[in-house]
């Protein structure tokens, strides 16, 4: 196995893709035959992720965030209008194309994009005037300022995980002669609890994996960190990698895998050359491939680098995109603890829980057990990012309250927070007391800060349009659903909602919540149903009072019209 | 009381017998017991995606299509709140589609239409989605309407189950997938696709239509005219390919080998 198979579907698309610009139907089929893959597999996967596209984009291929915390539009504007073109069109001369993405994770740094694929931050209407010229004059993107592509870690306050850097080798050497229930019992006794957002028990999803029949077995490391203001994996494959790749080893040995697979969002592909470097230094060192440490025991990593799709963050769309297909979230059961990658038991684990997994058997158990909380034990790393003086990564004993983080960060006048990302909790003041943990308010690490100055309402607004765009659509509440609540909610956001509006988007939450296939419906609907538990008075101000509103806009709907004629004036409004 | 030594699950208060393997679905259908449902059909491997057949077990919703019957299980099905949701979902599939009922030669043969008329469906609520979607009409003897395609894959997992081809995928994300035809031009005439296949005669809807056969059977006279989809649902299934109502005369029934059931 390569660490970076140039083989791999999705890899061999985002070559083309940067290469032609766009994958044409001829490519498909040349492709397809190329990977012995059925056409129709080749063009699925095309569409399904955002960074392949069918039609051609342009040279110099911007794709602005439009995250509340790293996005800002209205420099995506400047952009626009500095070079004379719309949004998702390609210029003609094939130059530049500018489109929008999802949260690609650089929170802590202000505005940010992607430039044919490589990260930019700190965005400034001055960075983005000399873009514009650097652009016209066709100055390829390596010879751009160095600066606008530094990306730092912005480390605000270290615990168990960021304290100490280990020593290659270290975890692997504390657990030579050890037998796989021994390391097991270790994890276990640590009470060591997933860091992706779920928190399932560690210790028992090895268990399970390790007692499933079978003749071979994958560890596969979650570093898709697609929750929008989340940053905190990012921090850890940047300066941790060392420890991440440890913990798979960890895991491959208990469980009996031979194979580890890091599964990196195609946002962070700028980290893939030094996680490679890594590997192969890890290799030389005899801590991965055949043999390690003169263990008898083989296991080595490569990496699957993802193409823009939020719900292959989920365990089983993940496997899937691994498997080189559209991230369409598999039935469960079966879990992946019994049938994952190419259907042998697979531990999926997030990029944190590997790191702690590392600590934990070098250290002990109760290195671990004896910070944060009864049910919750360890730290846990937040993406602190949105209106404060101090963004960045803090990492905490489980138990810290709300209050406490928006002090350290320096956040004033705060209007309400969003933890766990759109997909989490929004809650105002007086919820601030309460406490992160399992068992009070989980998180996978994202933690959004929103001021008074912010209207809460195109927060929601925002978070509702994010899952309406990256719903998978194979089930049918969650593929019709989003799409309705974005379109209700705009309604509303627009001031042309009634009542009958709000009771609309309640029970249509409450249905795409309840009946979706994965956790992306399932949560989809939080923001507006926390938004009206919480904000209800944002809601009502914005409402018409009357009995209803058509759902048809006659005056937005002769838009097309009037864009096409070149008008504007009164006359061509109702 | 349940027996402890027999295999049994509750649905709505009625002991049901299962046998290991069976999914809720397979259960309830053997006992005579409809869920509605629109991406399954007993012979092929589920799928879960429409959500017709959710129901709550012991409190917690999932798709009956998909989920392993186990002893204990105390299943609500046919209650006024689940009818409810399904009713919902139902009219999500019509209005993000183009569902021209009255002029679609499926009409009345139609399983969504007549889901619809079983839930009581009396117009699609939502606001109309009017998507842009290609018709492909390359192939001699079939159309593939994609406008009335609720992406249920049926036609996809026919052609690999039964049919022993590859004809149909879905692509695309969201609101924005679409069936593609599995050819080197993406074409129906150029795949091998034949009028033989399950995959031809399987779509529930009218989004593979045989061509030249428009109207034979009147309206009124249709499946869907005479019985209800509750009935016709718990009929025995063989996946035979089944005869398009107006081929009686022209070609025999052919089953569908193993996957009959
Ligand atoms: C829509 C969706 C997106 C997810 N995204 C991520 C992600 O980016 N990173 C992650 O570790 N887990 C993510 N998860 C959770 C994973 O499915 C899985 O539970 C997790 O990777 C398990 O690892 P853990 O036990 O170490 O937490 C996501 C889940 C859903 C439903
Ligand atoms: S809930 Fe949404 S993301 Fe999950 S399977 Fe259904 S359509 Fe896909
Ligand atoms: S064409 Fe028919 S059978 Fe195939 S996915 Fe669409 S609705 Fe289902
Ligand atoms: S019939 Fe079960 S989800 Fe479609």
């Amino acid at each position: 196995m390569t660490p970076y198979s140039s083989e791999h579907l999705l890899h061999v698309l985002h070559a083309h893709q940067q290469r032609f610009h766009y994958i044409s139907d001829q490519a498909i089929c040349e492709i397809a035959t190329r990977l012995h893959l059925p056409r129709a597999q080749v063009e699925a996967v095309t569409e399904f992720y955002a960074f392949f596209h069918r039609s051609p984009r342009g040279r110099f291929d911007i794709l602005f965030s439009n995250c509340t915390s790293c996005g800002n539009l209205t420099l995506m504007q400047q952009l626009c209008d500095r070079l004379n073109v719309c949004m998702d069109q390609t210029s003609s001369d094939g130059l530049i194309s500018i489109s929008q993405t999802s949260c690609i994770g650089m929170c802590d740094h202000g505005a940010s994009a992607l430039i044919n694929g490589l990260t930019v931050t700190s965005l400034s209407e001055q960075i983005i005037e000399e873009m514009g010229n650097l652009i016209e004059s066709e100055t390829p993107v390596s010879a751009w300022p160095t600066s606008w592509f530094q990306i730092g870690n912005n480390i605000r306050k270290e615990g168990l995980l960021l304290t100490e850097a280990l020593e290659p080798g270290a975890a692997l050497k504390a657990i030579a002669g050890r037998s796989s229930d021994e390391i097991l019992n270790e994890i276990t006794a640590s009470g060591l609890k997933g860091r992706g957002g779920a928190g399932f028990s560690t210790g028992l999803k090895w268990k399970l994996c390790r007692d499933a029949a079978s003749d071979s077995r994958y560890v596969v490391c979650n570093a898709d960190e697609g929750e929008p203001g989340t940053f905190k994996d990012r921090i850890l494959l940047n300066s941790h990698a060392d420890t991440l790749f440890e913990g798979m080893t960890v895991c491959g040995k208990v469980i009996g895998a031979s194979q580890g697979y890091l599964y990196l969002r195609g946002e962070y592909r700028y980290m893939l050359d030094a996680l490679l470097t890594t590997l192969q230094n890890r290799r030389e060192a005899g801590l991965l491939g055949n043999n390690v440490l003169g263990s008898g025991f083989d296991f080595d990593i490569a990496v699957v680098v993802g193409a823009g799709a939020y719900i292959c963050g989920e365990e089983s769309a993940l496997i899937e995109s691994i498997e080189e297909k559209p991230g369409i979230p598999r039935i469960r059961p079966p879990f992946p603890v019994t049938s994952g990658l190419w259907g042998k038991p697979t531990v999926v684990n997030n990029v944190e829980t590997l790191v702690a997994a590392a600590g934990i058997v070098l250290h002990g158990h109760h290195w671990f057990e004896t910070s944060g909380t009864w049910q919750s034990k360890g730290s846990k790393l937040l993406s602190v990012s949105g209106d404060c003086a101090r963004a960045g990564i803090y990492e905490y004993p489980f138990g810290v309250t709300v209050a406490q983080i928006l002090e350290d960060a320096g956040a004033e006048d705060v209007q309400a927070v969003q933890i766990g990302g759109p997909a989490g909790r929004l809650i105002g003041a007086e919820s601030f007391t309460n406490h992160i943990a399992f068992e009070d308010i989980a998180t996978g690490g994202s933690f959004m800060i929103f001021d008074t100055s912010r209207d809460l309402l195109a927060v929601i607004g925002n978070f509702t349009h994010f899952f309406d765009h990256e719903s998978c659509g194979f089930c049918t509440p969650c593929r019709v659903g989003t799409t309705l609540l974005k379109n209700g909610l705009d309604k509303v956001c627009s001031g042309h909602g009634t009542a009958h509006d709000i009771d609309e988007l309640q029970r249509t939450a409450a249905l795409v919540s309840r009946r979706s296939h994965c956790g992306l419906g399932m949560t989809a609907p939080n923001p507006i149903r926390d938004g009206l538990k919480v904000f209800p008075q944002l809601f009502e101000a914005r409402l018409l009072h009357q009995e209803m509103e058509p759902e048809f806009n006659l005056d937005a709907s002769l838009e097309e019209a009037r864009s096409l004629t070149n008008r504007d004036d009164a006359e061509a409004h109702l | 009381m349940s027996d402890p030594m027999k295999k049994t699950i509750i649905i709505d208060g009625v002991e049901i017998p299962f046998e290991e393997g069976q999914t809720i679905m397979d259960a309830a259908l053997a006992a005579d017991i409809y869920i509605p449902h629109l991406c399954h059909k007993p012979g092929l491997s589920p799928h879960g995606s429409c959500k017709l057949c959710t129901v709550d077990v012991n409190g917690r919703a999932v798709s009956s299509c998909t989920m392993p019957a186990e002893a204990g299980q105390e299943i609500a099905n046919n209650t006024a709140s689940l009818n409810e949701a399904r009713k919902t979902i139902t009219q999500m599939l019509f209005i993000e589609g183009n569902h021209l009922c009255p002029s679609c030669e499926k009409t009345g043969d139609c399983t969504l239409q007549a889901i619809g008329y079983h839930l009581g469906m009396l117009d699609g609520h939502f606001p109309q989605f009017y998507p842009r979607r290609e018709v492909d009409a390359s192939h001699g003897s079939l159309v593939l309407d994609r406008d009335r395609c609720i992406m249920c894959e049926l036609c996809v997992r026919a052609s690999r189950e039964c049919d022993g081809k590859d004809v149909f995928a879905i692509s695309g994300r969201g609101t924005k997938r679409q069936l593609v035809v599995n050819s080197p031009t993406g074409r129906l005439v150029d795949s091998d696709i034949e009028l033989d296949d399950m995959a031809a005669h399987i779509c529930p809807v009218g989004a593979i239509l045989i061509k030249d056969h428009g109207y034979e059977v009147p309206i009124g006279r249709r499946t869907f005219d005479l019985h209800s989809v509750s009935e016709t649902d718990l009929d025995e299934v063989i996946l035979k390919k089944t005869k398009h109502h107006d081929q009686e005369h022209e070609t025999a029934e052919k089953e569908g080998g193993v996957y009959g059931v």
